[in-house]
């Protein structure tokens, strides 16, 4: 706003257009993003997000990196949810180079995979009731949110950047110890879902923060390539889990929760039915895991055991081989999509037979569905402008890469 | 899914100018750059395509058209992926496919940022991940992975200012060519060997 005024409109007040800086540091804005808001009075006219604050140039340091030095990266993208991107990575390699991953390897992928859907979920859920004003659903639902990072560390020994599915299929395998904790876990977990449910599902405020707000038709969803919830909630029936079934989620029992108004408060339905959902596939995959191998017995792309390199010379070689030099990828080019949390999560490898990528396109949904704020947020009030940016799970490391 | 034999032999039939590739259980279509607009069309319409999941750019600089700027579509009704390419040089614009899609509008900024191909009669084309003012095009295969300049805070002018990249080492770029497979160089000693071999 100018401060001296001109005409006699801006002295009246007529005038009310104004542009509004929202973020780069803004609680409400999920990571660094800045909004430029053009606003008439309280009405939003137009929004130009500006990302790429947190660019890292992810795609450019993976085309410098052996395969399997790359993965690491992928935990960084969505950090809410970093195995999830993992996979899509592995699923592509292992689709060049032909690798199978051992049954008992799919079953922990799925579970750890599902682990990620609720740690993602819990926090979307959460930080969006925190947008509208609620400051007890965070606390509790980061109470199993840290639960969860355990059996990551457990499995993994990392927290959060975990680094665990590998080319063929994951690092280690799962102590019982940690199996039946998880089974425990989920024993438990739907208990907290219902205490959040009273907190929010029927509450006033956060009812009339969300519902309407955000509203998104079928038609808009595809033309602005939205995936995951976000196009579910207008009502397609469409999960990659189903539609495309990788690993073993063929053989699962479990449901797809489809909205029917496209808005906001039936997003968070859906999420909070979801986690129930995965829940089920947690639990079903530890009743139907079989014992056996964890990854798959291919010398030339998977490290041997520990144990194995202590006594055989051979072993050791190709420890030696797959740590400097890595392995190699036979020519070409696939892409390999998963439905990860926040929708369809993939990656464009295409391969030229060396030891590194030779280019590897990560397609983030949230980028997607960050483009989409200017045409949700026409027409709404500023105040929903937080709202609906929670409702479409944004995380800044998938967006900026 | 649809078998994709079956979908690649019907798209070549309906779009002329269109070459089909089944590799790795995935249809690519190559088309001129020209083309894009009317293949990109018909496959929405009259493929179901309707959804755009992605566009990005290959660099393969010993090209004469170096760059392949890829599109990536999904078809929820017919439950299926294809991928358009085509190549292009540094100096001829792509037509935008936003009038198409309107998700395209973010996917063609960061291409033309990261590769500086141009998307001819886009809406707004700016740079949009790197920083404001940058120069240079990031993913190019001759852009060094260290890039060009370096930021830091100065005491003295009280602002972040920006200067050339300083490495304390050399950048270290190993290849890990294997002389037992084929590296295109010899290592030292190794003329020796041949000569021996050849007396």
């Amino acid at each position: 706003m100018s401060a001296a005024p001109v005409n006699k409109a801006d002295v009246e007040g007529e005038d009310r257009n104004i542009t509004i800086n929202f973020g780069p540091q803004h609680p409400a804005a999920h990571g660094v993003l800045r909004l430029v808001l053009d606003l008439d009075g309280e009405i939003v006219t137009r929004v130009d997000p500006h990302i790429g604050l947190l660019h890292r140039g992810t795609e450019k340091l993976i085309e410098h990196k052996t395969y399997l030095q790359a993965i690491g990266y992928f935990d960084r993208l969505d950090y809410v949810a970093p195995m999830n991107q993992e996979h899509a990575f592995c699923l592509a390699m292992e689709r060049l180079l032909g690798l199978d991953v051992p049954r008992r390897g799919q079953f922990i992928r799925v579970l750890y995979c599902e682990i990620g859907r609720i740690l993602n979920h819990l926090l979307q859920v959460t930080t969006q009731a925190m947008d509208c004003g609620a400051l007890t659903p965070p606390l509790w639902g980061f109470e199993e949110r840290e639960k969860l990072m355990v059996f990551y560390e457990r499995a993994s020994g990392a927290r959060m950047h975990a680094k665990y599915f590998r080319p063929g299929g994951v690092h280690q395998d799962l102590t019982p110890e940690l199996i039946a904790d998880i089974y425990e876990w989920t024993n438990h977990f739907p208990k907290v879902l219902d205490d959040i449910e009273v907190l929010l599902t029927d509450n006033r405020i956060f009812k009339q923060r969300n519902v309407d707000i955000g509203v998104v038709s079928r038609a808009d969803a595809e033309a602005w390539g939205m995936s995951g919830v976000m196009l579910r909630s207008t009502g397609v029936a469409w999960d990659l889990r189903r539609a495309q079934p990788y690993e073993v989620y063929s053989e699962l029992d479990f449901q797809i929760p489809v909205g029917k108004n496209g808005d906001n408060y039936d997003r968070y339905l859906m999420r909070l039915m979801e986690m129930r959902q995965a829940t089920k596939i947690m639990r079903q995959c530890i009743e139907k895991m079989p014992a056996g191998p964890v990854v798959a017995e291919s010398h030339k792309v998977v490290p041997p055991r520990r144990a194995e390199m202590k006594r055989s010379m051979e072993a050791l070689i190709h420890h030696f081989k797959l740590y400097t030099e890595g392995f190699h990828v036979p020519a070409g080019e696939v892409y390999a999509a998963v439905e990860a949390p926040k929708g369809e999560f993939g990656v464009y490898l295409v391969a030229d037979g060396t030891n590194r990528p030779y280019k590897c396109k990560l397609r983030a949904p949230s980028y997607a569905h960050l483009q989409a704020m200017d045409f949700i947020c026409r027409g709404h009030m500023l105040a929903d402008v937080s709202a609906v940016l929670g409702s479409l799970d944004v995380v800044f490391g998938e967006v900026d890469r | 899914m649809t078998d994709l034999n079956e979908l690649s032999g019907k798209v070549t039939a309906a779009l002329s100018g269109v070459q089909a590739k089944l590799a790795f259980g995935e249809l690519t279509l190559t088309t001129e750059p020209a083309e894009i607009l009317r293949v990109i069309h018909g496959l929405r319409d009259q493929f179901g395509f309707s959804i755009l999941i992605d566009i990005t750019a290959v660099d393969w600089p010993q090209r004469a058209r170096r760059f392949d700027v890829v599109y990536h579509l999904l078809s929820t009704r017919n439950n299926a992926r294809v991928r358009v390419k085509t190549e292009v040089d540094e100096a001829t614009s792509v037509p935008t496919i936003v009038p198409l899609f309107p998700a395209a509008n973010w996917f063609e900024r960061e291409t033309f940022d990261m590769y500086g191909v141009t998307f001819a009669d886009h809406p707004d084309l700016r740079r949009l991940l790197t920083d404001y003012g940058f120069s240079g095009y990031p993913l190019r295969k001759d852009f060094p992975l260290t890039g060009y300049v370096e930021l830091r805070y100065d005491d003295e002018q009280k602002r972040v200012v920006y200067q050339p990249v300083k490495l304390v080492q050399e950048f270290r770029d190993f290849d890990f060519m294997s002389p037992w497979e084929g590296a295109p160089y010899i290592l030292p000693g190794d003329e020796k060997a041949t000569k021996e071999t050849q007396k």
